[in-house]
């Protein structure tokens, strides 16, 4: 089969690094051959984030032993022993995209137009809304002190009353809002709101401001519509925002396809793998300062940042926010609790230092399941379905007391968790990321979990992007092929039976069919979690639970399945959801002890 | 040799300080080239535009909000006093008549006939920007500001809150490893710069805040003591703008741990003298550290050393652990091996090979930091 595309280079330019990575055909697939990194050189002295590129760019040279740059140009096309075809990037450096997004209602129009710029790769600095409880003035303080890159205006459906959404724009208007980079450009405004109202909101804010006008992101209240607004944030970012970074627009003139913010490129690859394999996915990246959760259910795709939750900058905040009791009932140590603040402040002002000791590593443990847990509740909130929506209810969904603004969140539906960023990327040993995972995200039935090792999946976004006809089929294949391939390191399969049961008692009884014919069974019992080590290889599985459990098929409902093993195994958890611990510290400690030994989570010595 | 990039704190003996003076919005700069400044030289002022009322004119007097321009008494651009009538219906037979009065002094910014509202712009805000520390204007940035240069000992703390603060220093402990405690902070310290050794209690701190000194520098602080003085968490590392009497620097990190020598040598040699501190810190992308600047007399050489690039780990390097276990001990790097090393956590890193207390023992590079030095 021969393929236009032979070779691909990726970059991403995060704030701190800059990672390539080479793509190439190999015989039958696309693979991962090489990748390289090199610090960003957005900010000073290099102010030029074209060097990076090239630096790590270079690197990959060297390991491949392949010739891709001419002096400071990317040699294109691929000759097959030079040169590559297509070359794309990603940005999150200078602090990606900031957003201020207003609507009328906060929990409609707000919430839809943050949904869009959250789903464009944006930090949400603030959401305005009409009843959002703040006076006009204080509202335009806030407008003022932020200044972010670009604002989103929506609020109202389509003919319906223009005056709130006008009155939106007015205080926009008298706040004068500047953009955060560069002092001498108009600040991007895009106006997604009713349609009716479109010529006053031009006669308002197209004097201050660089206003572009899309389809309403609310036509009517039942239907949200957030691709126009998501495409022109997308277009702003590479006009206005990316052109004042340093280096951006030489770095522009050598891609092949529009740079894209780097979350927006991550969430476009989970929406795309979700659809193709038609599953229920969650996608989490625990940064330093920030973690982003995406998920898709019933193919609703849903981003959340929690900007202050994270694993260095602000990991006091996650300490503030879960509370101390928290973080430490995962610590199967007693420990002074004065030195312990003490111990992750000094983390949070020297946040690029690494756990030398086994107990700093399990704190730094506890405190990334805490973080992951209230980002996750953040984004359970937030990925709903539509407010506001009227419904027809028949005599069976009052009984079910069900409402408009529901989580889609199930967790029974969740077929595949995939965590990265370091803490989980990083982890010593893999069997720690998987208890990370499964304790923070509770998983419930049968739930495959993976890590993106090296976080890769912002690459591989902007090339599942591609939109030029003749190399988008190879781009998106190449996508999907290295994800599946080279991307993700499978970690195994959890399976959880949910239910009331009595401590210690039976909830399931599992029979597991490997390649090979043999056949094993085993026990879940309630508090128990047990591992099996298993390849990345098929297994069938015949479940049965107890009266009133449920994995997956119903309450006490039998379930046949095919699941799959990892570097960790499979992994058979009867804790109860949400898992809780006992209040007696000798009882919580042995339980800890107890789980850690069950998948060999940490070294054994004094600690374990 | 085998080198590694670890940025450190700086403590300088001697150093050319350079600092921006900048306004938040174009404005005027009152000063030019050369010029010899003070502490309190106002070197640029610019107004800040007002605040904003917005009055709903077609609420209050219930009409429609087309209707509100017939209903007006006033005029874009104009100027009003408070308690001026904006606007007034009619009423019946010049009875019953309603009005909107200005709540605030300002300017009539603009009428909305689409919601029937008007704004009113507050008197603007004046801003100054003053020169922070003694020197000479190195350079005027048009419209905005200057770049102020001094010759100053420089010193960086790792965490501090409160914003820019200026007194004379006054050495409090005897030593690095000495407890600065409430019982040495006495009323005639008003207005100066204590310099203290391993701790300060929130007593402490709290004595100082009363007798109104101007700030303190000192080895460590308890974090869990912030919450009594912030009145918050402090979630993540961005301080500055507390309205605090008394700036804190701190120089080593959370926790009773010794200044370090090199620092606390530097802070009893200026013993006496006139500082500027600024205790605001940003540890994100583009870090701001805390700051104790202490102007001096230029001597024969300029000792740029500032704007040298640093130049990292190198064997021979002093070094400060920045981690546990040994956190806040200070060794000498024997050597920096190329390959991974595992650690206690079975983390795989790149280490460094130092000498602590004659006893040579494997730390992750990541875990230290330079003692920089002149």
């Amino acid at each position: 089969m021969s393929k236009k595309i032979k070779s691909i280079l990726a970059t991403d330019c995060g704030s701190t690094t800059t990672k390539a990575v080479l793509i190439e055909w190999k015989e039958d697939r696309y693979r991962l051959t090489f990748r390289g990194e090199a610090p960003t050189t957005v900010e000073a002295p290099f102010e030029d984030v074209t060097k990076g590129v090239l630096n790590a760019v270079m690197e990959v040279e060297e390991l491949s032993g392949r010739t891709i740059l001419d002096g400071d140009k990317i040699i294109t096309p691929d000759d097959g022993s030079k040169g590559v075809d297509i070359y794309v990037s990603t940005s999150s450096a200078g602090g990606g995209l900031q957003m201020m997004v207003a609507g009328v209602v906060k929990s409609m129009s707000g919430e839809s137009a943050e949904r869009a710029a959250l789903g464009a790769g944006s930090i949400v600095m603030d959401v305005l809304a009409s009843n959002d409880g703040r006076l006009p003035h204080e509202k335009i303080t806030r407008i003022r002190q932020l200044r972010p890159d670009m604002i989103l205006l929506s609020g109202g459906t389509d003919g319906g009353t223009t005056t709130h959404v006008m009155e939106l724009a007015e205080i926009l208007a008298a706040a004068n809002p500047r953009p955060r980079l560069g002092q001498n450009y108009k600040l991007p405004v895009i106006y997604a709101g009713n349609n009716k109202a479109q010529d006053s909101i031009r006669e308002t804010l197209g004097e201050i401001s660089d206003l572009d006008i899309v389809d309403n992101i609310r036509p009517v209240l039942e239907q949200e519509n957030l691709e126009p607004s998501r495409d022109k944030i997308h277009d702003l970012f590479m006009e206005h925002v990316m052109a004042q970074a340093p280096g951006y627009k030489k770095l522009m003139s050598w891609t092949d396809a529009p740079i894209m913010p780097t979350p927006g490129a991550v969430g476009s690859l989970i929406e795309m793998i979700a659809k193709k394999e038609n599953i229920s996915v969650v996608g989490v990246d625990i940064g330093g300062a920030t973690t982003d959760i995406f998920s898709v259910f019933e193919g609703k795709f849903n981003r959340t940042v929690s900007a202050n939750l994270g694993m260095s900058y602000s990991i006091c905040n996650v300490l503030a926010e879960s509370g101390l009791d928290n973080v430490l009932r995962w610590v199967p140590f007693d420990i002074d609790r004065s030195e312990l603040t003490n111990r992750i402040g000094n983390k949070m002002i020297r946040p690029t230092t690494v756990p030398q000791s086994l107990e700093e590593l399990v704190i730094e443990q506890a405190i990334a399941r805490e973080a992951l847990r209230l980002s996750f509740i953040q984004h359970k909130e937030f990925a709903t379905s539509l407010k506001g929506v009227q419904s027809e209810r028949t005599i069976s969904d009052a009984f079910e007391q069900s409402s408009s603004g529901q989580s889609l969140v199930n967790m029974m539906d969740l077929d595949l968790l995939v965590g990265s960023g370091g803490v989980l990327s990083h982890a010593p040993r893999r069997q720690q990321s998987a208890r990370m995972l499964i304790d923070a995200f509770m998983p419930e039935g049968i739930t495959q979990l993976a890590v993106d090792s090296i976080f890769m999946m912002p690459q591989l976004g902007v090339l599942a992007n591609i939109d030029k006809d003749e190399l988008k089929e190879d781009a998106s294949q190449a996508a999907l092929e290295v994800f599946d391939n080279d991307c993700l390191i499978r970690l195994g399969t959890c399976v959880t039976p949910v239910g009331n049961a009595k401590p210690n008692s039976k909830m399931a009884d599992v029979t597991l069919t490997f390649g090979d014919g043999s056949v094993k069974e085993i026990e879940i019992n309630e508090g128990s979690l047990e591992m099996m080590e298993h390849p990345f290889e098929e297994v069938k599985v015949y479940i049965k639970p107890a009266r009133g459990i449920d994995v997956g098929a119903g309450k006490g409902e039998e379930l046949e399945s095919v699941i799959y093993g990892g570097v960790v195994g499979l992994i058979f958890d009867g804790r109860n959801r949400p898992i809780t611990l006992s209040k007696e510290s000798d009882q919580r400690i042995d339980s800890l002890l107890n789980w850690s030994k069950a998948v060999d989570e940490y070294p054994k010595g004094e600690m374990f | 040799m085998a080198h590694s990039y670890t940025p450190g704190l700086k403590v300088l003996k001697k150093t050319i300080f350079k600092k921006e003076r900048i306004l938040p919005l174009k404005g005027d700069v009152l000063v030019k080239s050369g010029d010899q400044l003070t502490p309190d030289t106002i070197v640029a002022s610019t107004n800040l535009p007002g605040n904003v009322q917005m009055l709903k004119v077609s609420n209050i007097l219930n009409i429609d909000p087309k209707d509100v321009v017939e209903a007006l008494q006033v005029k874009e651009g104009q100027e009003v006093k408070k308690g001026d009538i904006i606007a007034e219906t009619s009423g019946i037979f010049g009875m019953f008549k309603s009005s909107v009065e200005s709540p605030v002094d300002g300017t009539i910014e603009s009428i909305s006939q689409s919601t029937g509202r008007v704004v009113v712009r507050e008197a603007p805000i004046p801003v100054e920007v003053d020169a922070y520390v003694s020197g000479v204007v190195d350079e005027v940035v048009e419209n905005e500001g200057i770049v102020l240069k001094s010759n100053a000992a420089f010193i960086q703390g790792i965490f501090g809150i409160a914003g820019e603060k200026r007194g004379d220093l006054l050495l409090v402990s005897s030593g690095p490893g000495e407890e600065l405690t409430a019982d040495q902070i006495t009323a005639d310290m008003k207005g100066k710069i204590l310099i203290g050794g391993s701790f300060l209690s929130l007593d402490a701190y709290k004595k100082a805040l009363s007798v109104q000194v101007a700030g303190i520098v000192v080895g460590g602080f308890n974090y869990y003591d912030l919450k009594a003085v912030l009145g918050y968490n402090l979630g993540v590392a961005i301080t500055g703008t507390e309205k605090l009497n008394t700036a804190l620097i701190v120089t080593e990190g959370y926790g009773s741990i010794p200044m370090s020598e090199a620092t606390f040598s530097l802070l009893k040699e200026n013993d006496g003298k006139a500082a500027s501190i600024n205790g605001a810190t940003q540890i994100r992308a583009g870090v701001i550290r805390p700051e104790i600047v202490i102007p001096i007399d230029a001597g024969n050489t300029d000792d740029d050393s500032s704007s040298k690039m640093p130049e990292g780990i190198q064997e021979g390097s002093i070094v400060r652990v920045i981690r546990s276990p040994n956190f806040g001990k200070i060794g000498k790097v024997i050597s920096l091996p190329a390959e991974l090393n595992k650690m206690e956590s079975e983390t795989m890193v790149r280490v460094a090979e130092i000498n602590i207390d004659g006893k040579n023992i494997l730390i992750p590079r990541a875990n230290l930091e330079m003692v920089e030095t002149e």
